[in-house]
């Protein structure tokens, strides 16, 4: 890594005449003083700089981004167009930017003007906003995209001289990111003059970042903020009896409860929707004190979250369970504990749920994890380590997907005439895209240009047309109008609001296949309430009230982490040294005893591979250790491979650790398994077979504009979408399996979902070491995941046996 | 392939997982909605859909006459998915579509989005058939012995697995029987819908379509779709009967 730039340079002002009037008054009269990395940012803002600042929550980030700006804005006035945009990756972030920067603006008396861009914004405001350009622009990925397609891009834009992004990490390992990446090249074309500016939580690897950010990454300086206070860590293990199996960590809850009441304002942080449903009730059933304890994630109604966001910051709450709907943004400096429940996936990811707690750098934040069986009790150790050795994880940046092109280069169209040429130096300029090959960005073109079939079968429907001045252009002014309506790179399942009564409010949503396995007078919990189901009414679901039963709880499809490599690395290492076994709680040190006489725990550089017959059946249980979506996809590989073997396996369930595969014969030579050639002879048919691509491959039609998301004038459902997506796919598959979207869908389903080269790294790595354990009984470690079986699946309706074995082989089918 | 057989109003036929019927005593295949076309419909309205849907019908097709080498085909209405569809049929799928029809003898039943069938491409042209107690027609109407396309049939079960797989069906009650879109592009309307369920006024059995055999099952373990809207393609004309 090239040098780091950290102080001002030598000879600049000292710390306190730093800043310039009135902004070093301003500070003193609020008491503060400015921040080695706030002065650094300004120096650098003179040269003209590009800057990643990489700084712990609470470090004062933001307004150190925006203070060159500012303090220019100050000396220069405003008025003369929009001196700086941001972008974060949360409207709500946007939105509680823009509050904090009206104080300070407001108080010193400064020319600046200030706005938000997001998909909430009003009719009337954007128009404001063109009439009258801000100084200062907030907005998102999306919106931006959408700026960049009106022909006034260019004219809007020139005046431009710093672009701050927020977030930044979570933004560039996203798909989101990949469409601004492009966005901001864009942006380096039309305004050369202006500064580009990343704020990021402290990552693995800024190096990355300094590359996404600029072209030129030596370009990039890398200002580091003060390290915070270390985090003091505790791993809470409750009285009682430790639970084998599950995720919901329900014995733990009085435990968390009795946390919640020693602090002032906790967040407690869990891993999926459904989780924080259960918790969230089980934590009311036992809050005899009626302390406020509210709940917060993605699938609430918005107006209720505002609300709950709205008492956390008047201090008025005792505690809120949360998804990661707060990992990012908004900052409330009074939490004085963080707590998480269940596994932590990750390291660094774990120190942004800590950093929500106590933003005065100084103190130390406090955390407690909370593990929910004995495999994540060694995964919570894990992650402690790793935070306090200081060695983070994850952080892989999203790779450029066709289909994201595709959308770029519309949107690009409909903004004007564009010179392929340029274009393509502005894509490869882009750290996604860096390794895109001029043939690929040609098919791209042609996708968008005539559908991209063989032979140019479309000629005669082009979108796009080329002119004598070789300039590309739109065919039909209409077609703008059908990008803006379809701008975006999310494509989310399927979901309905839910309204308590018919005429009553509504509480959020929930996915339109939970729905369909429910029956009227069936209970579920949501929205924090144990809720009836009443029926559907026009494209809503209809509740009330429910008295009890057993409730089901809502899943959402996505959402779940995989365990990152560098964790599981740790993992495999606690399990191979009986030396550490004696820090470790009770019941997790008798269990890996008892492992240990039984069978094994493994050496790390081995796998593990445990058969034993149970219940009639036959069991293999390998622990790769690899995270839930390799192990997904090496499942999918493992039971085509034993048919083929005439082993006749009848199914597999994976878990973060281990995967378990079951059928009527035992697996006598497992290295006949696990063998290299397995990705090589089986992947590839596999791939092109399972739902995992469909299911891409739907969110790829509707990224790349062949499906629309929306019409004008009304908008197509999820399930809509995917009807046609899934007719186009098998017509494709079959006809031009090399089709541009088909290649889309198969690089995405491989990096995203399937995790293809951990496996096959996994798969290198063990050759000729693999542990084969043969028991006459399931072993302790495979108690987890064995139990797991059968809940794995959702219930559906009583089906009967015939039907069943239908549907089973229709499942076969259809999974390949 | 195993096709399914099927009691219709007295006569013995057999449902294809191609989702076409073949009656053995007369040696008719019948088959409903191949909506040539569809693709190019839709890319001139800017939605550039696969060309491909003209080459996947035909060979779909194709194969349902290899296989039952049948003395009559059907078609059961909507053949062409619309009016500019049938005239600008490319030339290589015309003379294609033209070959197939003259292997055997060969029926245009009109549907609503084709009235006007080339008279060129061969085959006799009818608003209905009648023969032996059943009725050929495109549109349904609920009499008994009726065969019938038009809805496209479309049914959803939820699996074991926790999925929903939505699949092209027959609906049958021993009485009528509505067939599946056989063209590749032919979207669906779920079998549960009132225009179709509504046909049968004491139930009836869906026979989803799978890759080589029929999957029965009775309508009570089906799901709806749950939103007001269908799976409409933007262009594509409700696919409800005009008048009931």
């Amino acid at each position: 890594m090239s040098p780091v730039l950290v102080p001002p340079r030598p000879g600049a002002s000292p710390v306190a005449a730093g800043l310039p009037e009135p902004f070093a008054s301003w500070f003193a009269a609020r008491g503060w003083r400015p921040r080695r990395h706030q002065l650094a940012m300004l120096e650098l803002a003179k040269d003209g700089r590009d800057v990643l600042l990489v700084a712990p929550t609470g470090g004062g980030k933001t307004l150190a981004g925006f203070l060159p700006s500012l303090v220019e804005l100050a000396e220069r006035g405003g008025g003369e167009g929009i001196h700086t945009l941001y972008v974060s990756p949360l409207k709500a972030l946007s939105a509680d930017v823009a509050r904090n920067l009206e104080t300070p603006i407001r108080e010193m008396g400064l020319p600046v003007s200030l706005a938000v861009r997001t998909g909430d914004t009003k009719a009337a405001a954007r128009a404001r906003q063109r009439r009258r350009p801000p100084d200062l622009l907030l907005t998102t990925p999306e919106s931006l995209a959408l700026l960049l397609s009106y022909p006034d891009a260019a004219e809007r834009f020139a005046s431009l001289r710093a672009v701050v992004l927020d977030e930044l990490h979570a933004l560039a390992e996203s798909k989101r990111g990949v469409l601004l990446a492009l966005g901001l090249s864009r942006l380096r074309s039309l305004a050369p003059g202006a500064r580009f500016v990343g704020l990021s939580a402290t990552v693995a690897d800024p190096a990355a970042l300094r590359r996404w950010l600029a072209p030129t990454p030596e370009r990039v300086a890398l200002v580091e903020g003060e390290p915070g206070a270390k985090p003091e860590l505790l791993i809470l293990i409750p009285e009682g009896p430790m639970p084998w199996a599950g995720h919901y960590a329900t014995h733990a809850a009085p435990a968390v409860l009795e946390l919640v009441r020693r602090h002032r304002t906790s967040i407690v942080f869990v891993n999926t929707r459904a989780q924080a449903e259960v918790l969230f009730g089980l934590l009311w059933r036992l809050n005899a004190d009626n302390l406020p304890i509210a709940l917060h994630h993605g699938s609430l109604e918005a107006e209720q979250r505002r609300k709950v966001e709205a008492a956390m910051a008047a201090g008025k709450l005792r505690a809120v369970v949360a998804t990661s709907s707060l990992d990012l943004g908004i900052d409330w400096g009074d939490v004085d504990l963080v707590v998480q429940v269940g596994a932590p996936k990750g390291a660094a990811r774990l120190l942004q749920r800590i950093g929500r707690a106590n933003h005065r750098l100084e103190e130390p934040s406090k955390a407690v994890l909370v593990p929910a069986n004995r495999f994540e009790v060694l995964e919570c150790l894990a992650a402690r380590e790793a935070v306090e050795e200081g060695a983070l994880d994850g952080g892989t940046i999203a790779p450029g997907g066709l289909d994201v092109l595709a959308q770029h280069l519309t949107g690009i169209a409909c903004a004007g005439p564009f010179d392929a040429d340029r274009v393509f130096e502005e894509v490869r300029a882009t750290a996604p895209y860096a390794g895109l090959a001029r043939a690929d960005f040609d098919a791209v073109l042609d996708f968008v240009a005539t559908g991209g079939y063989a032979l140019g079968r479309y000629e005669r429907f082009r979108r796009l047309v080329r002119g004598p001045d070789g300039l590309w252009r739109l065919s039909d002014p209409r077609l703008a109008r059908q990008y803006r309506m379809n701008v975006g790179t999310i494509v989310e399942a399927p979901v309905m609001k839910v309204r308590l009564g018919p005429r009553g409010r509504r509480l959020g949503e929930v996915e339109e296949y939970f729905v369909s396995t429910l029956s009227p007078g069936d209970t579920f919990l949501f929205a924090g309430r144990l809720l009836e189901f009443v029926g559907v009414q026009e494209d809503e679901v209809i509740v009330k009230k429910g008295r009890g039963g057993e409730p089901k709880v809502p899943a959402y499809a996505g959402g779940k982490l995989p365990l990152t490599n560098a964790l599981s690395a740790r993992v495999k290492a606690m399990l191979a040294d009986p030396a550490r076994w004696g820090e470790f709680p009770a019941p997790v040190r008798e269990w890996l005893d008892a492992q240990a006489r039984r069978s094994t725990t493994g050496a790390p550089s081995e796998l593990l591979v445990e058969t034993f017959p149970r219940g009639g059946r036959q069991f293999l249980v390998a622990y790769p250790m690899a995270g839930r979506n390799a192990h997904q996809t090496l499942g999918m590989l493992l039971t085509r491979r034993m048919e083929r073997l005439g082993l006749a396996p009848l199914g597999f369930v994976a878990s973060d650790y281990c995967i378990a595969v079951w059928g009527r014969r035992p697996v006598e030579r497992p290295q006949e398994l696990f063998t290299v050639d397995l990705l090589a002879d089986d992947l590839e048919e596999w791939m092109a077979e399972s739902s995992v691509v469909k299911r891409t491959f739907r969110n790829c039609v509707v990224v790349a504009g062949l499906v629309e998301r929306r019409h004008p004038g009304r908008q197509k459902t999820g399930r809509q979408l995917t009807m046609s997506a899934d007719l186009i796919y098998d017509v494709l598959r079959k006809y031009e399996p090399d089709h541009v979207l088909l290649r889309a869908a198969r690089a995405e389903a491989a990096h995203g979902m399937t995790d293809i080269r951990r496996l096959s790294d996994l798969l290198n790595a063990v050759q000729g070491r693999i542990r084969h354990v043969r028991l006459p009984r399931i072993s302790p470690f495979a108690v987890a995941i064995v139990a797991g079986i059968g809940k794995e699946f959702v219930g559906g309706e009583a089906l009967d046996r015939e039907l069943e074995a239908a549907v089973e082989e229709l499942v076969r089918e259809a999974m390949g | 392939m195993r096709p399914e057989p099927l009691r219709l109003a007295g006569r013995e036929l057999l449902l294809d997982p191609a989702g076409a019927v073949f009656w053995p005593e007369r040696a008719m295949l019948v088959l409903a909605d191949l909506h040539l076309g569809k693709a190019e419909a839709l890319a001139r309205r800017g939605l550039l859909a696969p060309p491909h849907e003209l080459a996947a019908t035909l060979d779909r097709l194709e194969a349902l006459l290899d296989r039952y080498r049948p003395r009559l085909a059907l078609s059961l209405g909507d053949g062409f998915h619309d009016g500019r569809a049938a005239r600008a049929l490319e030339g290589w799928a015309f003379d294609r579509l033209a070959a197939l029809v003259r292997r055997q003898d060969w029926l245009w039943i009109t549907g609503n989005h084709d009235p006007a069938i080339p008279l060129s491409l061969g085959g006799a042209v009818l608003d209905r058939l009648e023969l032996d107690g059943l009725t050929f027609v495109h549109v349904p109407s609920g009499a008994a012995g009726e065969v019938a396309g038009h809805l496209h049939p479309v049914a959803r079960i939820a699996t074991r697995a926790g999925r929903v797989q939505r699949r092209r069906c027959f609906a049958c009650d021993g009485v009528r029987l509505v067939l599946p879109a056989t063209g590749a592009l032919a979207g669906g309307l779920n079998v549960l819908d009132p225009a179709i369920a509504g046909l049968f006024p004491s139930g009836f059995k869906a026979f989803l379509l799978g890759a080589d055999r029929i999957f029965p099952i009775p309508a009570e373990h089906l799901l709806p779709d749950l939103d007001p809207y269908r799976h409409r393609l933007p262009d594509e004309r409700s696919p409800r009967p005009a008048a009931t």
